[in-house]
């Protein structure tokens, strides 16, 4: 009965989507803008629940309660810091001046908007470089989360590479139609099914239990460790630590900085950046509350199993669990698709279009051509992701789970560029390498430890590249093609 | 007074980021309605910075970003900085 009505409500999804993707379609102008940026046209409640649901997916059913089950609810803090309030305070300080630009000058990538700037194709290759580097291997993370979802769901009746295979086709066929609107608007909705879901999940598991105050005596008998802030785990340099790394990742990661260039309006952009703190706190307390408190709870969580769906089978409904599951995972798929898109603007706008365009005999592709490129690449990538997901290499597993702060190895560098004229190509390209090196060093070998006196590698590598790129820019002249004014003179939005 | 207003709006974030952490209820296990206190301080301060952030929207958009710096509404007479007007923080 759960098997088939939790198939039921994945498949019902899938169908959902697919059509909500094919109105997409019919509206769509044939052009890369509009594929990839759905012709900067998005309002409010579209580009705050798109950002929403693609920030936060599944991480915020599965991953954060069982945390909060081990270690306490403190995770929640950290959420809230990193995503409520550094992502958007960044949202501003790189996001409305990203915007401004993008306005001005039709910037759809990272590495276009820094390309122009610095003059160089060879930067801007560098920088999509390096985000398909950390992308990849996040966007192959949720091919393998999902597959073994549905083996499990379905008690291995669909093997593993059956099910990453249909999840890969079908994001594949998603993405190729539906373009950006398509992906805006199926987050809009998955945005705030998660938000309602949560609630009801938490109230629901209240009513059953006698309130919060029992729910929290019992979490007390059980682990009362877990009412006092900090532990053991949660460290002020870890929390810090966390937050910032993860908070100015976020902001780099392809598929969550290219919305910065979506809004339709300042006003959007104003709206949502007020609303945006409330927003999360919103989902993040009932979610890590659930995971805690079920710590009090007469349930077992077996080794590497996921308490919230747990919880919810125990306290809830047939019907409902089987809802917050299929959600879960359809926000895994929301979140995939914007990485592929993302991923396949970055690989062809700054790594395949100027290779093509630097060939004598081609001076300029139409934007047909260009949409049916980006097209072909949302294929490519997917593939390839696909294809390396069935090998399952330890090395890349690693850089998945390590990408947010290898993404917030750009993060400074970006900022620096953007509001410092004294920046020069050497100095972005020296701090780029020399903390992405860093980084990837303490990562993969014993040379670079990976934390300092409870401060992370990748808050001591962004410290460096901020420093790198500082002193070297100082001490280098900028290159003769480089526009230095560009993002500061002649910069409104009016 | 475009500087000190920049200054001013600075220290605003960092005390926004520094204090939704509440560091001085370290080790502090209270609770109020079942919930622990330390949460309730920061769903509190959530809902602050959302405030702060709307008022910002409201008074200062565009500071240290568009020349001219914060307009009311978004109606400005931007001049345009020269280069020699030195580099926008």
């Amino acid at each position: 009965m759960t098997l088939t009505l939790q198939l039921g409500i994945i498949v019902g999804y899938l169908i959902l989507a697919l059509a909500i993707g094919l109105v997409a379609y019919r509206l769509a102008d044939r052009t890369a803008e509009d594929f990839y940026l759905a012709s900067r046209t998005f309002g409010t409640i579209v580009l705050l629940f798109t950002t929403f649901a693609t920030l936060l997916s599944a991480f915020t059913f599965f991953a954060g309660p069982n945390v909060a089950y081990q270690q306490g609810p403190e995770w929640v803090l950290v959420m809230g810091l990193m995503d409520g309030i550094i992502f958007a305070i960044l949202w501003y300080v790189i996001g409305y001046k990203q915007w401004l630009l993008g306005q001005n000058h039709g910037y759809v990538t990272l590495g276009e908007m820094l390309g122009d700037r610095f003059g160089s194709t060879w930067f801007r290759g560098l920088v999509a470089g390096i985000s398909l580097v950390w992308l990849f291997p996040y966007v192959m993370l949720q091919q393998v989360g999902a597959g073994t979802a549905l083996t499990a769901l379905t008690e291995g009746a669909i093997p593993y590479w059956a099910g990453a295979g249909l999840i890969t086709a079908f994001m594949i066929l998603y993405v190729v139609l539906a373009g950006m609107r398509g992906i805006a608007w199926t987050d809009t909705l998955q945005g705030a099914f998660m938000l309602v879901v949560t609630w009801v999940a938490m109230l629901w598991l209240l009513a059953v239990v006698g309130g919060p105050t029992s729910a929290t005596a019992a979490l007390e008998a059980e682990a009362a460790q877990h009412l006092a802030l900090g532990s053991d785990h949660y460290t002020p340099q870890w929390m810090l630590s966390t937050a910032i790394t993860i908070g100015f990742g976020v902001a780099m990661f392809p598929q969550v900085n290219q919305r910065f260039f979506a809004a339709g309006s300042r006003t959007v952009l104003k709206r949502s950046f007020a609303l945006w703190p409330i927003l999360c706190v919103l989902l993040f307390v009932p979610s890590f509350l659930i995971g805690a408190w079920a710590r009090g709870l007469d349930v077992t969580i077996p080794e590497g199993g996921n308490v919230l769906p747990i919880v919810l089978a125990e306290y809830t409904p047939v019907w409902f669990a089987a809802l917050v599951i299929a959600g879960a995972m359809a926000a895994m798929m929301s979140s995939s698709d914007s990485m592929l898109l993302s991923g396949s603007s970055y690989f062809t706008r700054d790594l395949y279009r100027p290779v093509l365009e630097s060939r004598s005999d081609i001076q300029s592709i139409s934007s047909r051509r260009e949409d049916l490129v980006a097209r072909v690449g949302v294929v490519v990538f997917a593939t390839a992701s696909f294809l390396v997901s069935l090998v399952n290499p330890a090395t890349l597993f690693e850089l998945g789970d390590a990408a947010f702060s290898g993404f917030a190895q750009l993060a400074l560098p970006v900022l620096v560029a953007l509001y410092w004229r004294g920046t020069t190509r050497a100095g972005m390209t020296a701090g780029i390498l020399a903390s992405q090196a860093f980084y990837l060093a303490s990562l993969f070998t014993a040379v670079v430890p990976s934390t300092y006196a409870g401060w992370t590698a990748g808050l001591v590598g962004m410290g460096l590249g901020l420093v790198v790129t500082v002193v070297v820019s100082l001490v280098t002249m900028p290159a003769a093609d480089e526009q230095r004014a560009l993002y500061f003179d002649g910069l409104r939005s009016d | 007074m475009r500087h000190l207003q920049l200054v001013g709006w600075l220290a605003v974030a960092v005390v926004l980021c520094a204090l939704a952490i509440p560091w001085f209820l370290w080790g502090d296990s209270r609770t109020v309605a079942g919930i622990p206190l330390w949460l309730w301080w920061h769903i509190g301060w959530m809902g602050l910075t959302s405030v702060v952030f709307w008022l910002f929207s409201r008074h200062a958009w565009g500071l240290g970003i568009e020349p001219g710096g914060a307009t009311q509404a978004g109606n400005m007479a931007a001049k345009t900085e020269t280069d020699a007007g030195g580099d926008q923080p």
